[in-house]
């Protein structure tokens, strides 16, 4: 038995790189985007809300240029525009066309390896058109190396179809979180449709079917589309399996579950009334649970419609509009400079494809090896480069006797502030330790000796071995070794603790 | 009569795109963002459509009072969250 992702013949890892391949997805995996035609892996290749691979090299921005929406969603609040909140639909800043230009073009000088400009809100970006519009043509003018993308609810999508096509945009994503009208009614409570607001079932009936049709037309006309698709326990978990079903027959090629993002303080009606998100694990199985399916996305950080920079990092607050007045940009100079940080991160691909070796120690040839999750702190790259302190987000990977493969990110508060402020620590670090529960290994690049006392009690076996080191073969590497010492024979350690309770 | 915008609005821009009468501008109210109806323009849509265009898309309840300055959209009627819950929650919220 070995690791396919580390065990492939170089020569065909050097085929899989040139189709832009993602390592961990070139297994058995269900998941992977691997069996796509390769004109869809082209443009995906660096795309990093589109391919997992790409998502630790290409960072992505959003401008806050549509404020209209069209329709209500029960996980959005249309009053909260707060600077310290993370999630879809929330802006500091809204912007005009073209301030949304002159950020963009600054951004893509300061940030060479951003690739993609997405418009996603606050609100919906076609029930906003000519501010979106009027974005898109001005960036195909000015900047002709970003990608473009859209994001939407589809109400208004059929109709601006034609538009969206001339605005050499392939990306487009669509929200669609049921097929079924009497689902569509506890999520969304009305549309504004035909110069009417339309509430219920009847209202929700209007979207989906819209939602359907606009993503046939996209599709026809061969514009790449992605499904979202938040997961709501006990409103559209279990019906999520036929849209995704539904949505791959009608030519969405990625679909992208999300957990439901639910507080009360940020004033929702699922937040209010106490609606619940899904547990990390129960996100996983229905995920696993499409992926017979379709090709899913795991690695979104549901972002604001102002990010900037890589995914699971926001740097808004060095681009706002105040900063960037003052800034000279020269676009000319910085397109070369871009091509060449791109260029170099795809010869870096490169390498790391062909540069896989096999790994010895999973030629230890035992009864069929359990999986095992593992948590990785990295601040992009692709490596593990990451202090366990100040980890924001752990990556979660699973492995297994053939492959590693990317499950998901878990968000977490800073164990280590720096200084004075360590006070805190040990609460914070009970709810890391929470977070990261299900994981056998954290991998990081240095971690303190308290909170390794705290990991190893909890069964979580920290490991600074890896530092540098890619992640993939660095979960595989430690996967062997829990192999050979025969950590794999004892029960993963869900059931360890199921086994006390009883005990 | 027209249909008059109070001071919850969060200047969405949704009612501005939509009026037929161009009656709907950007402006300020006490020093804050707020959307502004003409009241010489606003012809309460009659003529061109069944409902107010502005009353039925703004997403923000008790934002817009109607000719009769009554909530075009009182609490709890385009959320679903019932007024008593969501002050409960607040309640609870600013307690901590």
């Amino acid at each position: 038995m070995e690791l396919t992702v580390l065990g492939q013949p170089a020569e065909q890892a050097t085929i899989e790189a040139e189709g832009g391949c993602s390592s961990s997805g070139c297994g058995s995996d269900s998941d992977s985007l691997s069996h796509l035609p390769d004109h869809i892996r082209e443009k995906v290749h660096n795309h990093p809300c589109y391919s997992e691979e790409a998502h630790h090299h290409y960072a992505r921005m959003h401008v806050a240029v549509a404020p209209a929406c069209n329709i209500q969603c029960h996980y959005c609040n249309r009053k909260y525009d707060c600077a310290n909140e993370s999630r879809p639909g929330v802006v500091s800043e809204l912007l005009s066309p073209d301030d949304a230009v002159k950020k963009v073009m600054a951004v893509a000088a300061e940030i060479p390896q951003m690739t993609v400009l997405g418009i996603a809100g606050p609100g919906d970006p076609l029930a906003n058109p000519e501010r979106t519009f009027e974005t898109f043509q001005q960036l195909t003018e000015k900047a002709p190396d970003i990608k473009l993308c859209v994001s939407t609810n589809g109400l208004a999508l059929p109709e601006q179809v034609e538009e969206l096509s001339k605005h050499n945009i392939d990306h487009v994503t669509i929200t669609i979180n049921t097929v079924d009208p009497e689902i569509g009614a506890q999520i969304y409570p009305w549309v504004y449709w035909n110069n009417r607001r339309i509430k219920g079932v009847k209202g929700a009936r209007i979207l989906i079917e819209q939602q359907q049709k606009g993503l046939k037309m996209l599709t026809d006309r061969g514009i790449l589309v992605k499904v979202n698709s938040v997961m709501i326990p006990g409103v559209n978990d279990k019906h999520l399996e036929e849209v995704s079903r539904v949505v791959k027959d009608n030519g969405a090629f990625l679909h992208n579950v999300m957990p439901l993002i639910a507080e009360a303080e940020h004033g929702t009606f699922y937040g209010v009334m106490g609606q619940r998100g899904p547990t990390h694990d129960e996100l996983q199985a229905l995920q696993d649970a499409c992926a017979g399916d379709m090709n899913m996305m795991r690695h979104c950080r549901q972002c604001r419609a102002d990010a900037v920079g890589l995914l699971g990092e926001d740097r808004g607050d060095e681009f706002t509009m105040d900063k960037v007045e003052v800034m000279d940009i020269d676009y000319e100079a910085a397109m070369e400079r871009r091509k060449q940080v791109q260029d170099d991160i795809e010869k870096q691909r490169k390498m790391k494809q062909a540069g896989l070796v096999a790994l010895e120690g999973l030629s230890v040839q035992k009864k069929e090896l359990r999986p095992v999750l593992m948590a990785v702190a990295t601040s992009g790259g692709g490596i593990i480069n990451e202090h366990f302190g100040h980890a924001k987000e752990f990556l979660i990977y699973e492995a297994n006797a053939t492959d590693v493969r990317f499950i998901s990110h878990r968000k977490v508060e800073l164990y280590c502030g720096g200084g004075d402020t360590c006070g805190d620590g040990e609460s914070v670090l009970d709810q890391i330790i929470k977070t990261l529960s299900g994981c056998e290994a954290v991998l990081c690049s240095k971690i303190g000796y308290e909170p390794w006392d705290l990991l190893e009690a909890a069964g979580i076996m920290p490991n600074g071995e890896h530092a540098m080191e890619d992640i993939e073969q660095a979960v595989a590497a430690v996967y062997a070794e829990m192999a050979e010492n025969g950590a794999l024979e004892k029960p993963a350690p869900t059931k360890q603790i199921a086994a006390q309770a009883g005990a | 009569m027209a249909y008059e915008i109070i001071d919850n609005c969060v200047s969405c821009w949704a009612c501005e795109g939509v009026c037929p009468s161009g009656a709907i501008s950007p402006g300020t109210l006490h020093g804050k963002a707020h959307f502004v109806i003409d009241a010489k323009k606003c012809t309460e849509c009659e003529g061109d459509y069944a409902d107010a265009q502005c009353a039925s898309i703004c997403p923000i309840e008790g934002a817009i009072l109607n000719p009769l300055k009554a909530w075009a959209n009182p609490p709890g009627s385009l959320t679903g969250i019932p007024p008593e819950r969501l002050a409960a929650a607040m309640a609870e919220i600013q307690a901590r």
